[in-house]
This record gives C-alpha cells, sequence and structure tokens, in this order.
C-alpha cells in the first residue's frame, strides 16, 4: 500500500488554477524530488498536503496510509505522520523553542494515544538530535526561529522532523538561502532519519541540494502538473538544460 | 450644544439620584472629623455639579458611567459572617505567592481575618475607618493630595469613603513580604468606597498588591482608590489585580506621587467584572526615576473594561515604560486611554507606551486612544498602538506541528500577553498571573468547544 496517493488534484487560490491534475504516488523508503520553475505549483503542494486553509480544493484526492487527508485538520495530519518542513520558517515571538517543541511532541503523542514524553526524556531526545545538527543548547532558550540565521531556521526544522519522527516528511526549498556548510548539514540531518519506513518528498529548485540527498526518484513539475518522472540522473539533466522545453510541453 | 449638554446634566439618572440620597443620609454616620466631613462636603459637591460622567466627557468617551449604571446600590452593611466566609478563598489568583493579607469584606477591614501580627520593623499598618475616627496625622498631609479631586469617580470616592489601608513604611526599610489588600465582595447587592493611603519613605521598599474578587452573579459595586506616595530612592511595585464577579461594576484608581531616583513598576490584571474602569495617575516628581507600567486584561462575553491612564513627567530625566495588552472574546469592549504629559522642566524624559488589543471574534471592540503632550524640546517620546486578530500563519505553523487549533491559540495569546507580564520582577506573581491567564484560555477553549 502506497503510503501517499495523489490523484488528480487540482487545486486554485483566489479562483486561480495551481495545480491542475497532479498525480503522485510514494511509498515508505522512497525518497522523491519534485522540480519545476518558479510559479509551477511546488510550494502550494506543500501546502495543500499539510492543510493550509488559503487553497480550494476543486477535483482529486489525496490518501496518506489510505486515509483521505482533507478529511483531516492540520493538526491531525501532523499527528497521523505528516510533517512539512517550511520553504521560510515563521518566528514565534514569546513562544520559546522548548515549550514549543515539547508541546508539539506531546500533542501529537496524545492524539495518537500514547504517554507523554517526561521531561528528562523529552530533554535527552532534543539534546541528542540538536546535537547531530550542531544546534546549540542556545538556540533551544531563545523564542521559536526569532533572531536565528536563515541556516539556523532550516536547521531548526530538521530538529523539528528528527523529533517528530514523520512517516513522511515534505522539504519544501530547505536548501533555499543556504550556504554549502548549512546545505550538508541540513542534508546529513535528513539522511539520518531515512529508514525503510519513512518516506521524503524533497521539493527544490536546484540540483546542488540532491548532491547531498540523493532521491530514488526525480519527478518535474510544471504548470500544475507532472510532466515527467525519472531516476536521479534526471535532475542533473535538468541542471545541464533547464526547464524550458517541459514548460513548453505543459503548455502545448 | 452647550444648551443640550446643560440640558442632559440636568436630568438626574437614577443612579445620580440614588447617590445624592446615599451621601445625604449617610454623610453623618461616616467617619472623620469636621475637616474631614468639609472635604466629603467638597468632594460631593463636584458629583452634585458633574453628576456621572458620560460620554460627552472626553476622559469617559468609551465608558459612559451615566448610562452604564443602571442604578446606585446602598452602601454595604458591616459584614456579616457567611459574607466574612466569603473571604477564605479570596487571593487564589496569586497562586502561592506568601502576602501578608488584609483583608476587607464588602468595605470594610476584618482584623479577625488580617495579618496584623509581626510586623515588620519600620512598617506600620492601621484601617482607614479607624484612622478617621481616631485621628491620624497622616491623614492631614495626605489624603485628597494625589488623586484629581474633579474626576467624578474619585469625588464620589472622597465623600463616601468608609474604610481602607493606611500603611506606612518607614524610611530605608525593606518589606520583603508583599503586603496584599485582598478586597472580597460578599456578592449582596452593595456599593463600598475604599480609600486607601500608602506612604513608602525615601529608600524603602516594597510591594502593595491588591485583588478584588466577588461571586459570580453578584449584582455590586465598587469604588476602591489608593494613594501612594513613594519618596526618593525608593523602590515600589503595584500590582492589582481584578478578578470580580461576572455582573460587578468596579471603578478603582492609583494616584502616584514618585519621588527622585526611585524605581516604580505597576501592573493591572483584569479579568473580571462586568463593568471596569481602572485609573491611574502617575507623577514622576522627581528627577532620574524608572517606571514600568503595565497591564493585561482578559475580557470575554458582554465585559466591558477600560484602563485610563496619565503619567505626568514633572521633573527631569526620568523613563517610563507603559505597555498595556488587551484579549478580547465575544463581545468584550476594551478601552486604553493613556496619556504621557511632559512638563517642560522634564528635559531628558524618556518615555515609551505601547498598547495592543487582541481580537478573538469578529464582534469584540477595542479602542485604543494613546496621547503624548510634551512641553519640552529634549525629550524621547513614542506610543504605539494595534489591534488585530491572531496571526492564521503562526497558527497554522503549530498546528503543523500537531498542535490542535485552541492550543495553538493559547500558546499565541500568551505569548501576547507575556511580553506585559514578563515586567513583573515578582517572579512568583510573574508565574501565578500566567497562570491565571491560562486559566482564563481554557476555560475560552471549553467554551468554544461547546459551541
Amino acid at each position: 500500500m502506497p503510503l501517499l496517493e495523489i490523484k488528480n488534484l487540482h487545486v486554485e487560490i483566489d479562483g486561480k488554477p495551481i495545480l491542475k491534475g497532479l498525480d503522485l504516488t510514494v511509498n515508505a523508503g522512497e525518497v522523491h524530488a519534485i522540480m519545476g520553475p518558479n510559479g509551477s505549483g511546488k510550494s502550494t503542494l506543500a501546502y495543500v498536503l499539510a492543510g493550509k486553509d488559503d487553497y480550494t480544493v476543486t477535483d482529486g484526492e489525496v490518501l496518506f496510509n489510505n486515509r483521505n487527508i482533507f478529511d483531516m485538520a492540520p493538526d491531525e495530519r501532523a499527528a497521523a505522520g505528516l510533517f512539512l518542513a517550511f520553504q521560510y520558517p515563521l518566528e514565534i515571538p514569546g513562544v520559546a523553542t522548548m515549550t514549543f517543541l515539547r508541546t508539539a511532541l506531546n500533542a501529537q503523542r496524545k492524539k495518537r494515544g500514547e504517554a507523554e514524553l517526561s521531561t528528562p526524556e523529552f530533554l535527552k531526545k532534543v539534546r541528542e538530535v540538536a546535537g547531530r545538527l550542531s544546534i546549540e543548547q542556545e538556540m533551544l532558550r531563545r523564542a521559536v526561529n526569532v533572531g536565528f540565521s536563515g541556516g539556523e531556521k532550516k536547521r531548526n526544522e530538521v530538529l523539528q522532523m528528527a523529533l517528530l519522527e514523520p512517516r513522511l516528511a515534505v522539504l519544501d526549498e530547505t536548501d533555499s538561502g543556504l550556504d554549502i556548510d548549512a546545505l550538508k548539514i541540513v542534508a546529513d540531518g535528513v539522511n539520518h532519519l531515512r529508514a525503510s519506513s519513512r518516506a521524503f518528498v524533497v521539493i527544490t529548485h536546484y540540483q546542488r541540494l540532491l548532491d547531498y540527498i540523493v532521491p530514488d526518484i526525480v519527478h518535474v513539475l510544471s504548470r500544475g502538473r507532472i510532466v515527467k518522472t525519472g531516476g536521479k540522473e534526471l535532475a542533473l539533466e535538468l541542471e545541464a538544460r533547464g526547464y524550458a522545453e517541459y514548460q513548453e510541453e505543459a503548455a502545448a | 450644544m452647550n444648551a443640550e449638554v446643560a440640558k442632559v446634566a440636568m436630568i438626574k439618572t437614577a443612579a445620580e439620584t440614588a447617590l445624592t440620597r446615599t451621601y445625604t443620609q449617610a454623610r453623618d454616620q461616616l467617619p472623620g472629623d469636621d475637616a474631614i466631613a468639609a472635604q466629603r462636603a467638597a468632594a460631593f459637591d463636584v458629583f452634585a455639579r458633574e453628576g456621572l460622567p458620560h460620554r460627552r466627557i472626553e476622559d469617559w468617551k468609551y465608558t459612559d458611567l451615566r448610562a452604564l449604571m443602571r442604578d446606585a446600590k446602598p452602601l454595604a452593611g458591616p459584614p456579616d459572617a457567611a459574607a466574612k466566609a466569603c473571604a477564605k478563598t479570596a487571593g487564589a489568583m496569586l497562586g502561592d505567592v506568601e502576602t501578608r493579607r488584609l483583608v476587607f469584606v464588602d468595605g470594610a477591614f476584618v482584623p479577625e481575618l488580617s495579618d496584623t501580627a509581626n510586623l515588620e520593623r519600620g512598617l506600620t499598618v492601621r484601617s482607614l475607618a479607624d484612622a478617621l475616627t481616631a485621628g491620624d496625622a497622616a491623614l492631614a498631609g495626605h489624603l485628597g493630595k494625589l488623586a484629581p479631586a474633579d474626576d467624578v469617580a474619585v469625588a464620589l470616592n472622597t465623600a463616601l469613603m468608609g474604610d481602607g489601608a493606611v500603611i506606612r513604611i518607614a524610611a530605608n526599610s525593606t518589606i520583603e513580604r508583599p503586603l496584599h489588600l485582598v478586597f472580597v465582595s460578599s456578592g449582596k447587592p452593595a456599593a463600598t468606597f475604599m480609600r486607601s493611603l500608602v506612604v513608602v519613605e525615601p529608600g524603602a521598599r516594597a510591594m502593595l498588591i491588591e485583588s478584588h474578587e466577588g461571586p459570580a452573579g453578584g449584582d455590586y459595586q465598587v469604588n476602591a482608590a489608593v494613594e501612594l506616595f513613594v519618596g526618593d530612592g525608593a523602590h515600589m511595585d503595584h500590582v492589582k489585580v481584578i478578578g470580580e464577579g461576572a455582573d460587578a461594576l468596579h471603578v478603582s484608581t492609583l494616584a502616584a506621587a514618585i519621588g527622585a531616583r526611585s524605581r516604580f513598576n505597576a501592573f493591572t490584571f483584569t479579568a473580571g467584572g462586568a463593568v471596569v474602569r481602572n485609573q491611574l495617575f502617575l507623577r514622576f516628581d522627581g528627577e532620574d526615576t524608572v517606571a514600568g507600567v503595565r497591564g493585561a486584561t482578559l475580557i470575554k462575553g458582554a465585559q466591558h473594561a477600560d484602563t485610563t491612564l496619565v503619567a505626568s513627567h514633572i521633573a527631569r530625566g526620568c523613563q517610563s515604560r507603559e505597555m498595556f495588552k488587551t484579549v478580547l472574546d465575544g463581545e468584550a469592549h476594551g478601552v486604553f486611554q493613556g496619556r504621557i504629559i511632559v512638563r517642560p522642566g522634564a528635559q531628558k524624559t524618556d518615555a515609551k507606551m505601547m498598547t495592543q488589543a487582541l481580537l478573538l471574534s469578529e464582534r469584540a471592540e477595542a479602542d485604543n486612544k494613546p496621547e503624548l503632550e510634551i512641553y519640552a524640546d529634549d525629550v524621547q517620546c513614542g506610543h504605539g498602538a494595534t489591534a488585530g486578530a491572531l496571526d492564521d500563519d503562526l497558527k497554522f505553523y503549530l498546528m503543523a506541528r500537531g498542535i490542535p487549533a485552541h492550543e495553538a491559540e493559547a500558546l499565541l495569546i500568551r505569548a501576547f500577553l507575556g511580553e506585559a507580564i514578563e515586567g513583573i520582577e515578582h517572579a512568583g506573581l510573574r508565574e501565578a498571573l500566567m497562570d491565571a491567564a491560562t486559566a482564563w484560555l481554557a476555560a475560552r477553549g471549553g467554551e468554544a468547544a461547546h459551541a
């Protein structure tokens, strides 16, 4: 059974069609890359999966673990194992990072009928993951993402992902705004989480990230549809030749 | 226009007629000597002339007391045993902060419920009724010296004051345990007028907490005023917690004069009452004082809460920070009027005021009126006001991490209030008020879930 099944998905924002019949199937253990030019609908796909309500789904369905995700609120999707690493992680003044992490983790556990983590268990877990991502304890004492650099915000996203241990992680342009060192740290964090029970959808404009997070399958998204699917070599091809031919194809 | 105003003022409302009757009947029994009686009479004249403040009086524009006060309750009688029993759980909002409790039930000091034994060195405490009856040198020099005589709420308080606390903190003494004026109403349909006088001598350090509570459903009226004198080099904190019952009318005033090189912090936490008017009249009389004036208001249903602040910088070099946060749900109406006045002599004043309202419902209303009146040319002053709903993007971010909607909202609201509450220096009190806010939010979440 696929972990994620998107069938003929049509999505509009303010009456303007963005996704126009998107199909995608992701199985556990796979890493998919979705590449495409600006405005092709990459971020829309990410937000629709996570449940942002600015979008109108006009047709199609999305099954996650065989459940219709449109019946689930964003927090229910998260508790069911769906995680979105935001392209632009938000700053939340006044909410301490540790409070945020703990509230999120325990809310998910509670919804799944699991016991809340004790303080020592929680701290141990955070320290372990933070260490792997070179996240200083001092950063964790600050308000969520407030005063964080672009790289720190992205590392914080991966920290959340590692703590929440999702079944499916959607990474929305996690490479944007990262220098090469930060990119490696983030990629290492992601690779560490690769498992046969877990899948990733890595959304990116550039091939560079895929040198570090090597995908099993690469899709080209253009004008709201997947127009080509191939192996990891497709990413290199795109890097060399650009998106022009796919944009024409999609328009035709 | 003027003729119209005059005509309106001439027709007395039921509440105005009742207040006149109350004063006429009570004036011979109210405590105090001839000088006090004359002070009461002069104050009552202000009320007789002006009537209850209404929307055409600029300072009361958003809190039309004339319309909001349908009647005036008779003066509360001495509390009986049942009324006194109400005081047992009072002050719960302060959590486990250990305080020296001075308990007032239905406007009267109750010694047997109060903690007046083993007073710290330098601390003097007595009831106003006692001071007025027996005479007290402190009264002549202080009573009525700070509270603005032309404010009708203050005038009524002066005319009808029955009891309160008279506290003196001697020079250079530090009173570790916060002094806690516990004002409790039994819920009887009655009015109380309480006046307190606090004199903090130079170099002294203390904290004064006022809490005002009463049962839900109690149709009572409270008018409480505190005059606070803070000497040079003193460090004084004032915290007021307004947790009145849902049907109560509460008007309270803090009038303070702060000396040179002092530290002064004031915080008001408002969660209760049908109609609340919280007035602060602060005067920075001495140089180089640092002050923080903050507040958090959480109201819902048809509650109306007004905070009116006048901070006057008289002497040079003082710094004041004003920050007031209001969270409104249902059809609640929040008002903040803040005026910073910088007198010609107050060069190098550094004053910044911020007021923010968070509207959780379409029907809630917030009126923010910040004002600066500056008569000096070398100052740094600023103010800001915002009103808005919760940020949907932030809420989505939290929900995308698995946090349910009501919990996500509570986190964001706590963060919003936290910015003001964190200004409280006393850690225990800070936590207690944060917990009180959390409890309010939890109750709100419960109601929203049932809706």
